[in-house]
């Protein structure tokens, strides 16, 4: 293996590395609302900065690799994806730490209803997160599109919050405060889905060269 | 990386080819077992500065240096010639493998410091080349002619030759410019393996190659040195305009 070789893949790792964050991320924001554990909230902001750090970090080492080794190709499609992967992993990263201080003001508030939709709108979207990086380590075009489709699902699921929470606040005004925190819960999870789109798209990129990027459907 | 450890200094260097002053005031540091390159338009003297530091420059009349060249503390310019050689060894442009064996090539060295015992010999020359890359290649040949090998393969020779005497120091004078890019390419995975053994420095006007390889990159133009930093900060963020000019092929 050649020592380019070797780097494009600590490249790799690295963004694998800062995917797993983000997963435990989304896990851990959803989970401090549903358990009411604000200290579950307290460490996903805390951590938000290794993210954070990680996102520079790969975007040098990308610029290094693109200035030192003149990559083309496959390989030049690979750290191009690399970087902006991690501007989506950033923000994903961000969407969470939104979510963890949502859960703080609402865990010091009376529960409002039980959560049914958000803990399923949370599995979606760290199931495609999951696998848009799946897709990236594995080069799966395949998966990739899967990913890209499941976010209907995740769309209508926010739809759904959004009018029930709607119908509870016009009945009882106080109620409005603590229903637009959840609606809020649920605009981030939706954002995350779109930013796991994003690297789904991306992945195809890689994959096939093509960009996908504002057509309405991911052509196989 | 290791530790950060000086291997060469180099203070208020001048070289003169008869009376045309073409080093100007060169200070430089060169740290161990890191591969420094230098780069730079063609006549900035970075050959010329590469030869003062084995000092091929004594071998013509009217070229002469001032100043020091410090290897571990010790002035090169005082230092006997050949033990400085042995410590300093150099691999140049074009291969040029002695007209003989492959195995006296590299047993070369050796035998004129005095060497006798050929099995210490065959010791010898199995781990240069092995070490140049080049063993598995020529182990069931080593009596037939250097000449009979390829570009590429003669210059690994070379390496493997200059690698014999144990060097401190590997000086690299546009070693693959007369090579094949798949020749080319196996060079430069051999410099980054040896910096593990030894100290490099190589001149190149491939800034490309320099990018690849290198850890630090001195870029020199007009005799003189402009900047010098890690190969990462040169090649991404220069500080002189001079400098971004020619890696961004503005000139040169």
């Amino acid at each position: 293996m050649s020592l380019f070789d070797d780097q494009l893949k600590t490249l790799m790792g690295k963004i694998l590395e800062m995917g797993g964050l983000v997963e435990v991320a989304i896990r851990d924001s959803v989970r401090s609302l549903v358990d009411r554990d604000s200290n579950i909230a307290e460490e996903v902001i805390k951590r938000d900065h290794i993210i954070n750090a990680l996102d520079v970090e790969i975007d040098e080492e990308a610029i290094k690799l693109i200035a030192r080794m003149q990559p083309k190709g496959g390989d030049l499609r690979f750290i191009t994806t690399a970087m902006k992967i991690t501007t989506d992993l950033e923000r994903m990263g961000d969407m969470c730490v939104n979510i963890a201080n949502r859960a703080l003001e609402i865990n010091r508030e009376p529960i409002l209803k039980p959560y049914i939709d958000i803990p399923r709108m949370r599995e979606i979207t760290q199931g495609m997160t999951r696998d848009a990086l799946d897709a990236f380590m594995n080069k799966d075009q395949k998966l990739a599109t899967d990913v890209i489709m499941r976010d209907d699902e995740v769309d209508d699921l926010k739809y759904g919050i959004v009018e029930e929470l709607l119908s509870l606040m016009m009945l009882d005004p106080s109620k409005i405060m603590r229903g637009m925190r959840i609606i809020f819960i649920a605009q981030y999870l939706e954002r995350i889905a779109d930013h796991a789109v994003n690297i789904a798209e991306m992945v195809i990129y890689l994959v096939a060269g093509k960009i996908i990027r504002h057509t309405k459907y991911p052509e196989e | 990386m290791a530790e950060e450890r000086l291997k060469i200094e180099v203070k208020n260097l001048n070289f003169y080819y008869g009376n045309v002053l073409a080093l100007k005031n060169i200070n430089l540091t060169f740290m161990d077992k890191f591969v420094t390159a230098i780069i730079g338009p063609s006549g900035c003297g970075k050959s010329t500065f590469l030869r003062t530091l084995n000092r091929m420059h004594e071998l013509y009349p009217d070229q002469r240096v001032e100043g020091e060249a410090l290897l571990e503390g010790q002035n090169i310019f005082l230092l006997d010639a050949m033990e400085l050689r042995s410590r300093i060894g150099m691999v140049f442009q074009r291969p040029n493998p002695f007209s003989k064996s492959i195995f006296e090539n590299v047993a070369f060295g050796p035998r004129i410091r005095g060497e006798k015992s050929m099995s210490v010999l065959s010791g010898i020359v199995e781990d240069s080349l092995k070490k140049a890359g080049l063993w598995d290649e020529v182990k069931d040949k080593l009596k037939e002619s250097a000449y009979a090998l390829s570009g590429g393969q003669q210059q690994r020779l070379c390496i493997a030759r200059a690698l014999a005497v144990n060097p401190e120091v590997l000086l690299f004078d546009e070693p693959t410019s007369a090579l094949d890019p798949i020749a080319t390419a196996k060079i430069e995975e051999l410099i980054v393996q040896l910096k593990k053994i030894v100290t490099i420095i190589i001149v190149t006007h491939n800034m490309q190659q320099a990018a690849r390889i290198s850890d630090n990159t001195i870029f020199m133009m007009l005799g003189e040195i402009i900047e010098t930093g890690p190969t990462d900060k040169i090649f991404t963020t220069p500080k002189e305009k001079l400098t971004e000019d020619y890696i961004t092929g503005r000139f040169g």
